[in-house]
């Protein structure tokens, strides 16, 4: 269908539209023409990202001149999928001229995109990223020249030789290109998807990738380096932005790390050793490089470059390398010291914390580096590895990391801490020391992008309390607002389960969790509901450890056995291969009508992106409060930095997280308002008001005083009637005065009964 | 070779001392005569009523015989013989017997299939298969049987002609697709729990063929050691021993113990260790995973997660324990892995006995599984037509149009019948047929109108008319409708038919006159035009025993009481009518081919 939102034609793929939407997309188009960043909230099952998409492609249809590009940042690769997949619908209800200048394409690494059959099979990412190099790096492929023994990558190979008669040449055609597209079309092209996309990137109208290529500056740094100003941004299902945020700028060496890094140092100068004797003229082409300043980039081949510097671009400072690191054997002396210290600082037997500031003066006095010089490490380091031709850069990760934690450590001040642990906490047996350089704030690693680009969205379906994340990011939105959800009917159920069957009690809370009262409790509510709910029923625990004690006690109390007989059991692991093939198994299950139960982790990789709507999930369970390990010495850090900084109290923040997660955990039930489902609360802190009052509005709304303080029989009593109201067959289009689904007429409707008020 | 006569031992059970006696064995029976004249134990005994022979084997404990007369209940009668030549020859006579048996393929008093070629015609050679499945078939269906009976039996139709109409039902999948699978059980059997006797520490796994089955399924590693060890390398017996200890070992945690057992012993570390085939088959599937969730692609792209990136130890992540050699395998593993293989829903169609079978018999059915994959494009092409799917908001996209299954009509039979009932009521006209007239009323409701209606006209006095034209018209309506009443009350409930008023007896005569009248008129027209003498002697068996149903057609309609004459005269007719049709077609027939053929008697064909 085809509407007017304020004065501007907006083309929508489906042929009715909630109102919602209408309104989400006449806030979206407004903080477009301001010209500025924007903050929404919008419930899950209200096709936030069918708005997002086809607001914002019509409005770069509607304002040509302004050459708009989306930046549609997911968080995960299945959700790229998603997304694209969306867009897909939406390009074939585009009209005829704008359908075919339209390209979009996700973009993914290596491991993702390739088609070599030789580099695939390697198994992990770093292998394969090493792998391509191997084939493709500027030195591999002047030696295959002179030589034709040496491999190269026929794909890359071909991809090259048409892009060398003009750029035009290796344009993709318009439409839209999924990972599985792109390396499809690479294959019948006979040319490298991966190289394809990156230097596709400049001329698509969408990209659709990952938060990171924009946030961690390593990566965001020769990946999104070349993206204009006139973009528009989106981070879709950003209630955890700040911490991938404070992800991108943080880095942990372990023993290993060190060890590692003193073997990479070893081969390095072995390496220089052999160079000097062969072919010292390269040594002495790099130091003069580096008197020049430019301490690498921006003439490097595509295939050289790899991970940037950790820090973000304006804090280096644009200066020539030091002069005591020019020279390659310096350089490497000063590592060996840097590693040196560092395993003297590993040696310690107490947790110690400390600021960079005085960490980098303890490196000066006690190893003899100063600040400049660390700031420099890593790309002194990267420029070392090029001129000695290192291919094999997965093997030299440890020294990179080194160099990234010097790098990081010496050029914040503020908001990172130094935390030193010889053991964690909660295996105090084990030693296993660790020095975490952690960041606490996450404005840091989005501030680029906010400076950016112009406009830069950052939505989800729980951003609650929305006024907490402009604090948290350090940023003025033109534009915060929190949608509430009109409902045909009442299809999503919370309710707050506070005891068990016998009445008493149940919680996750630390003394309570592993009573066997409460375990028993907890899985007499999972068969209750397992014999009461049809297809897909989804459990949340709160941790993996959590998971696996309460999952093998209820093996041995025969729950387990139990819950067998009415559904298949499927369990996240650690392993992802795994948890995905259980995915798909589950899916499977419901979909044949058997019917399943997965076991899940709140925070983990499925809490995170993967939806159970419709039959996949009629359940949600959410056993217990998902709070974070509070003891953890870097929570703790953050959460001082926080009061002093933005004077956010430590415990509204960790019931914040802890009940954005748990938000999160079930509003993956539902998508749609023709969809329905259910989410228990078991636990009885999330009847407290204090608690409960977090949770995003259009769950709370729901959220009746009869079902805050429940049982489990009670409990199954609600969700039998629920289940038996959403079975009847009800009007789409919604009842009486209030309209939840609009047609073309409606739309017009409202907008002309809009201008007459 | 007729007769052979050994010294042996009977027994009635295995562990039983045993009788000693001479036994003797002709081609038809075998004797056995106890050496002590007293005992009562005497055997003579027909050779057709034993259905099998099993016999130890060679260089074992004892060398017996068992001549099986019920292979389910496994009764029979055991012999034990001093030595394993005495043995061989006698078991070799009786393999030579009961083959020549059992290559005739009836039995006269095996009651349950009656299959015996009576019929001088039956000439033809079948396979062994062949019969076994003809027979299969007889078993499964009573119809059938009954019809064979019938017809072959009493010589009507030739063995060859009653198949040949069922060709179908002979074909290779023909009866296969029809048998219903059970599938997996859900329940975790592969989850052994020992159990202990509480005095000793010995504890007890116990394994049936299921759960082994189920073992296998679940853990390819083992199935694989299973074929490959068993039966050269291991009895079955140390094999499961191994299994168990090395389930106990691993249910008890004890990795330390666990890994040095393994390093010992190279069989129990197969079990102890990771299950590389499993691993492969993860990794050929994750290439084919929905892409909306994958997550090991997203693993692949993840670059701030890159080791010793991001925060490590913040509470949120547990730590990950180091990979030992043998690595512990966890219960959610476990369940993911039962989960899958249930999914999967492969059963074997081999009884499960012999874990040996199960074993070979569970290969077969993967490989050909892996066979029958899909190619890599069909897969493509599904999985984004399901994401395509997926992405659609069902409500905003308005309703496509109605998906159709096929029909499936399970008894077509009783489908037919409803459907006739739906017909004759769409006949009768919906006026009458939708409401019932009540009219039965009490006999107190009756006088107390009486009294009223005689008030009435007393006060009134007589009208013209007495009675009102439309209660008139209803009454005689109503009537009417209750003499021709299966015309109307048929139609109301679908799950009723006219064949449910009759008697019971009347109806299965009814019935079984049915299914033969359509047996032999199949038959009948099919042998048109007549090319052969068979076809011509053919036609002429079939006419006599049509005529034969005839009659008693007309003696159940004749004989059927009152109430149900005019029901059992409506079923009847037609059947009447299709075989005078097919006497008027005979009749015709057989006057052209005299008048044609003038002097010929016995109307050969040119």
């Amino acid at each position: 269908m085809r509407l007017e939102v304020d004065g501007m034609t907006v083309y929508f793929p489906y042929g009715s539209i909630y109102p919602e939407q209408v309104e989400y997309m006449l806030e979206l188009k407004r903080s477009l023409d301001a010209r500025g960043h924007a903050l929404l909230e919008m419930p899950t099952g209200t096709g936030k990202t069918a708005a997002l998409l086809s607001l914002i492609v019509s409005y770069s249809l509607a304002h040509p001149e302004q050459r708009l590009k989306l930046l549609y940042c997911t968080r995960t690769v299945h959700e790229m999928e998603k997304t694209l997949a969306e867009l897909r619908l939406l390009l074939d209800h585009l009209p005829q001229p704008a359908r075919s200048s339209l390209l979009a394409l996700g973009l993914s690494s290596r491991k993702n995109l390739c088609v070599n059959p030789d580099v695939l099979s390697a198994r992990s990412r770093d292998s394969v990223d090493a792998a391509c190099r191997r084939l493709t790096a500027t030195w591999v492929r002047t030696l295959a020249q002179d030589n034709p023994n040496v491999p190269t990558c026929p794909f890359f190979e071909a991809y090259d030789r048409a892009a060398s008669t003009g750029a035009e040449a290796v344009l993709l055609p318009q439409g839209v290109y999924t990972l599985g597209d792109l390396r499809t079309f690479g294959r019948e092209k006979g040319w490298c998807p991966y190289f394809l996309a990156r230097q596709m990137i400049r001329y698509a109208n969408v990209v659709v990738y990952s938060y990171q290529y924009l946030l961690d500056p390593k990566v965001a740094s020769f990946i999104s380096k070349e993206m204009q100003k006139e973009c528009v941004v989106v981070f879709d299902e950003a209630h955890n932005i700040d911490n991938v945020c404070i992800e991108a700028l943080s880095v942990s060496i372990r023993k290993q790390t060190l060890e590692g890094a003193a073997r990479n140092l070893t081969q390095m100068s072995q390496q220089i050793d052999r160079l000097k004797a062969t072919d010292a003229g390269r040594l002495r082409a790099e130091y003069n490089r580096l008197v020049q300043g430019l301490a690498q980039r921006g003439n490097l081949a595509i295939t050289d470059a790899w991970l940037g510097n950790p820090a973000l671009p304006d804090d280096i400072l644009k200066e020539a390398v030091p002069g005591n690191i020019r020279r390659a054997e310096h350089f490497l002396s000063v590592l060996r010291r840097l590693v040196q210290y560092l395993k003297g600082r590993l040696m310690t037997e107490n947790v110690e914390t400390e600021n960079p500031v005085s960490f980098c003066s303890s490196i000066n006095s006690q190893a003899g580096i100063d600040q400049k010089m660390l700031k420099f490490c890593y790309d002194r380091l990267h420029s070392l590895m090029l001129t000695l031709e290192i291919t094999d850069t997965d093997e030299f990760m440890h020294i990179q990391t080194v160099c990234d934690f010097a790098t990081l450590v010496s050029t914040y001040a503020r908001g990172f801490s130094i935390i030193i642990e010889p053991y964690d906490e909660r295996m105090p047996t084990i030693p296993d020391p660790v020095l975490q350089l952690s960041c606490h704030d996450a404005s840091l690693a989005i501030k680029p992008v906010f400076d950016r680009f112009q406009s830069v969205i950052i939505t989800s379906g729980t951003l609650s309390p929305i006024d907490l994340y402009p604090r948290l990011l350090s940023f003025n939105p033109v534009i915060s607002r929190s949608f509430t959800m009109s409902l045909t009917r009442d299809c999503i159920c919370p309710m707050v389960l506070t005891r068990g069957s016998d009445q008493l009690p149940v919680s996750t809370k630390f003394d309570m969790r592993s009573d066997p009262g409460v375990v028993r409790n907890y899985g007499r509510l999972l068969l209750e509901m397992v014999a009461a709910v049809p297809d897909g029923i989804v459990c949340f625990f709160v941790s993996y450890s959590y998971m696996d004690g309460i999952v093998n006690s209820w093996n041995e109390m025969g729950i387990l056995q139990d819950v067998m007989q009415h559904k298949l059991v499927f369990i996240e692991t650690q392993d992802v291969v795994e948890t995905t093939l259980a995915l798909d198994n589950y899916r499977k299950a419901c979909d044949c009508g058997r019917g399943a139960v997965f076991f899940s982790v709140a925070r983990g990789k499925v809490a995170e992106g993967i939806d159970f709507d419709r039959h996949y999930g009629r359940l949600v369970i959410m056993f217990g409060v998902p709070f974070q390990y509070t003891l953890s010495r870097i929570l703790l850090a953050r959460l001082e930095y926080l009061r002093e900084t933005f004077q956010i109290k430590e415990g509204d923040f960790l019931t914040f997280d802890a009940l954005r997660q748990a938000a999160q955990c079930v509003g993956r039930v539902i998508r749609s308002k023709a969809d329905y489902g259910m989410m228990i609360f078991a636990d009885k802190r999330y009847s407290r008001h204090d608690k409960r009052s977090k949770l995003p509005g259009w769950i709370l709304s729901h959220l009746h005083d009869a079902h805050l303080n429940l049982s489990t029989d009670m409990a199954l009593h609600i969700a039998r009637e629920f289940l038996r109201r959403m079975a009847q067959p009800y009007d789409k289009a919604g009842s009486g005065g209030k309209k939840t689904l609009l047609s073309e007429e409606d739309v017009v409707k409202m907008s002309e009964g809009g201008l007459d008020m | 070779m007729a007769v052979i006569s050994v010294a042996t031992r009977y027994k009635i059970t295995v562990k039983d001392a045993g009788i000693p006696g001479v036994l003797k064995m002709n081609e038809e029976r075998f004797v056995f005569q106890p050496n002590d004249p007293r005992s009562l134990m005497k055997l003579n005994i027909e050779f057709r009523n034993i259905k099998g022979h099993k016999f130890s084997k060679d260089g074992s404990k004892q060398a017996l015989l068992n001549l099986t007369q019920d292979s389910e209940k496994g009764t029979g009668y055991i012999f034990e013989f001093d030595n394993f030549t005495d043995r061989n020859s006698c078991r070799d006579f009786v393999g030579r017997v009961l083959g020549k048996l059992q290559s005739v393929p009836a039995r006269p008093n095996d009651q349950s299939v009656p299959e015996k070629p009576a019929g001088p015609s039956f000439a033809e050679q079948l396979s062994t298969t062949e019969m076994e499945r003809r027979i299969k078939l007889l078993r499964e269906d009573s119809e059938l049987q009954r019809l064979h009976k019938q017809f072959v039996l009493s010589g009507v139709l030739t063995e060859s002609e009653f198949w040949a109409t069922r060709k179908a039902l002979l074909g290779e999948d023909g009866n296969h697709t029809t048998k219903q699978r059970p599938g997996f059980k859900s329940a975790m059997l592969a989850d052994v729990r020992p159990s202990a006797d509480g005095r000793t520490n010995k504890v007890t796994f116990s394994l049936t063929p299921e759960i082994m089955h189920q073992i296998f399924a679940e853990k390819p590693a083992v199935h694989r050691a299973f074929l490959n060890l068993v039966p050269s390398k291991m009895a079955e017996k140390d094999f499961w021993t191994k299994y168990c200890r090395a389930e106990y070992l691993n249910r008890t945690k004890n990795a330390v113990v666990a890994a040095a057992e393994a390093a010992e012993d190279e069989e129990l570390a197969v079990f102890l260790k990771h299950d590389d085939i499993l691993a492969n088959e993860a990794r050929r599937k994750i290439r084919r995973v929905d892409p909306t969730l994958d997550m090991e692609a997203d693993v692949g792209d993840d670059y701030i997660h890159l080791p010793d990136h991001g925060i490590l130890r913040d509470g949120q992540k547990d730590t990950a324990e180091t990979e030992t050699e043998v690595s512990r395998r966890t219960l959610s593993q476990d369940l993911n892995r039962h989960a899958a293989v249930v999914l999967e829903g492969r059963t074997l169609d081999v009884e499960l006995s012999d874990t040996r079978t199960v074993a070979e018999a569970l290969a077969r059915s993967k490989k050909e599984l892996s066979s029958n994959e899909k190619s890599e494009e069909n897969v493509n092409l599904e999985r984004q037509e399901r994401v395509a799917r997926m992405t659609e908001l069902e409500d905003l996209q308005g309703s496509r149009e109605p998906p159709y299954a096929s029909l499936c009509i399970k008894d077509p039979r009783e489908y037919f019948d409803s459907q006739q009932a739906n017909a004759l009521r769409a006949l009768g006209g919906t006026e009458f047929g939708t409401h019932i007239l009540d009219s039965s009323l009490s006999k107190e409701e009756a006088y107390r109108y009486l009294k009223e209606q005689i008030s009435e006209v007393k006060s009134r006095g007589l009208k013209n008319p007495v009675i009102r034209p439309d209660t008139a018209l209803q009454v005689f309506s109503g009537l009417s409708q209750h003499l021709s009443s299966t015309r109307f009350q048929l139609g109301k409930n679908p799950q009723e038919s006219a064949l449910d008023r009759i008697p019971h007896r009347t109806k299965d005569e009814l019935m079984q006159h049915w299914t033969s009248i359509q047996e032999l008129l199949r038959h009948f027209w099919s042998s048109y035009p007549i090319t052969t003498a068979g076809l011509y002697n053919k036609v002429q068996r079939v006419k006599d025993a049509m005529a034969q149903i005839y009659q008693k057609l007309q003696e159940i309609k004749e004989s059927a009481k009152s109430d149900f004459r005019h029901q059992v005269s409506l079923l009847v007719q037609p059947m009447l009518q299709a075989l005078d049709a097919a006497f008027a077609h005979y009749d015709l027939e057989h006057q052209k081919r005299t008048t044609k053929s003038g002097a010929k008697p016995n109307g050969f064909v040119k």
